[in-house]
């Protein structure tokens, strides 16, 4: 079942424009990865679905219902939740009160202290640093407490933006995993990321996006067969898009 | 020794006023970047609150209650009809709103009521003493001081303990991420405002016990005050606020204690020397905060 469905989206920022008529569909169960260089229009995808950007044209529906022109708010409501760019934690409120907030839309309390529960049981770390301020966590387990705060609303659908960016290669292969294990607890998941090698280990399909176009999309297999695309967007040499030596995966 | 213990408990209940201003102005702050200088326009819906409830036979606690919910609905109203139209502006066009919606209220007030100062009913309580040993305390300083304290703690468990105070928290580190997790802007700003609007009310029922006298422009020095103590204690920190009211508090009464004679008329001028001293040294106020705030 098809549970994100973009349709020639286009968004400009002033006087650049940063989509082109892009489409795309998320299926239920699924890992979709928008992978491609800086600039690309990933995050401009991800923020045009979650109400914060405003497509100049275009539809992006879920479940077969519009989401265009609906606030931030509301779309989590709908059942899909962000992960963004740079983790956005709280840093002055405390671990447990960034995960409790990620519930703010949950009524039943019983609920929210089950998941609490469930997900720092997930995460040994929070449970550990629960009333400490999340502002003092490591970038590593800032990420944990971001994706963990998300899951606290029970989303259908996880949007996560470069999940990966900024932590050491260590980390990087632990948030893979992670992205994995979610998806094998019946999460659907839309990774935005440029560490374009790693995603293609671990998605269904993916997009690879140049310059606000969707310019290739498939399996991963089909995207690797792709010479030229390799070379195009992932770097001339075997190694240079993914971490340096000892990234252990 | 008499005159310190004084000192403390009148410096701690003026302090503990100045505070309460403080955080009324920066829980907004925080979230709308607006210094809403109508702000002292709800002490004094507060104030004719006193004078017009004052007038039926109600006893008094209940005439102040209404009062400061009058102030608190004020707040609400304000933001719905003045703030939220223009919210998606620039933080000029707020700052601007604020100065004509102080304006306005003044004005209304003006030429409804009166532009003369006029006295609402207060209890006896206001201007009795208590002498304990050889101290004479002003009741209403003790009242004020227990109050504030109340009133701090009630806004302290509002904050930690609801998710609503939680998102206010938590939009003043990041707002368009606390929408993203479903938390409604309207409702995170409308209730700032219903914040700011109980700590006007509060704070008016002693301010205006103090003078014992409401007028149209009775919320401007403490609209100044808060403004500073706010400046002083670091405006991004609800914690500044309330050291920032509390040091302002202290200082004010100890210079009134201890300066000389000949000086005293100079209070406020020596008073604003040492915060621009202070500034000077620390320009983000006293308490600075942790994280910086991401540029966006």
């Amino acid at each position: 079942m098809t549970l994100i469905a973009i349709e020639d989206l286009h968004v400009r920022y002033g006087a650049v424009q940063a989509l082109r008529g892009v489409s795309l569909t998320v299926d239920e169960g699924e890992i979709v990865g928008l992978i491609g260089v800086n600039g690309a229009g990933k995050s401009t995808a991800m923020l045009s679905i979650m109400g914060v950007v405003r497509p100049s044209s275009g539809r992006i529906e879920y479940r077969g219902t519009s989401l265009v022109g609906q606030p931030p708010e509301a779309i989590l409501r709908r059942g899909i939740a962000p992960v963004m760019e740079g983790r956005r934690i709280f840093p002055s409120l405390t671990v447990e009160e960034n995960l409790r907030l990620g519930a703010a839309t949950v009524t039943d309390r019983t609920q929210v202290q089950e998941d609490l529960d469930r997900w720092t049981a997930f995460f040994p770390i929070l449970r550990e640093r629960l009333q400490q301020p999340a502002g003092k966590l490591s970038g590593g387990q800032q990420q944990m407490l971001a994706v963990a705060r998300a899951l606290m609303s029970r989303p259908k659908v996880l949007l996560m933006d470069e999940p990966s960016l900024g932590l050491a290669p260590k980390l990087v292969a632990e948030v893979f995993r992670l992205i994995v294990q979610l998806r094998d607890l019946g999460m659907t998941i839309l990774l935005v990321e440029q560490n374009v090698r790693m995603t293609l280990d671990i998605v269904n399909r993916a997009y690879l996006l140049n310059t606000g176009r969707v310019e290739f999309t498939g399996t991963p297999a089909e995207i690797r067969t792709q010479g030229d695309i390799e070379r195009a967007y992932l770097g001339g040499g075997p190694r240079s898009e993914t971490a340096p030596a000892g990234a252990g995966s | 020794m008499n005159d310190f213990v004084q000192y403390v408990i009148s410096a701690l209940s003026l302090g503990g006023l100045y505070a309460l201003m403080a955080l009324g102005l920066v829980i907004v702050y925080g979230i709308l970047r607006l210094v809403n200088f109508a702000y002292g326009e709800l002490i004094m819906v507060a104030g004719y609150g006193l004078l017009l409830f004052g007038r039926s036979p109600l006893p008094w606690i209940v005439v102040a209650i209404l009062s400061v919910i009058a102030a608190l609905v004020a707040g609400v109203v304000m933001e719905r009809v003045a703030f939220r139209p223009v919210r998606n502006t620039s933080p000029t066009t707020l700052l601007i709103t604020s100065f004509a919606v102080s304006n306005l209220l003044q004005n209304i007030a003006l030429l409804t009521i009166s532009p003369r100062p006029r006295a609402p009913r207060l209890p006896n309580l206001f201007v009795e003493n208590v002498t304990i040993g050889d101290i004479r305390i002003k009741i209403v300083d003790v009242i004020a001081l227990v109050v504030s304290l109340v009133a701090l703690a009630i806004l302290t468990i509002f904050l930690r303990r609801t998710i609503i105070g939680l998102a206010l928290r938590a939009a003043a580190d990041d707002f368009t991420m606390t929408r993203l997790l479903g938390v409604r802007a309207n409702i995170v700003i409308a209730s700032a405002f219903a914040v700011s609007g109980f700590m006007a009310g509060i704070v008016a029922l002693f301010w205006i016990g103090r003078s014992g006298q409401v007028w149209p422009a009775v919320g401007l020095q403490p609209v100044l005050i808060a403004f500073i103590a706010s400046v002083l204690g670091g405006m991004e920190s609800l914690k500044g606020a309330v050291l920032g009211g509390y040091i302002l508090g202290f200082l004010t009464m100890g210079l009134q204690t201890w300066l000389p004679q000949g000086v005293n008329n100079y209070r406020d001028a020596v008073m604003f020397g040492i915060v621009i001293l202070v500034l000077v040294i620390r320009p983000q106020g006293l308490i600075r905060p942790v994280y910086l705030r991401e540029a966006r």
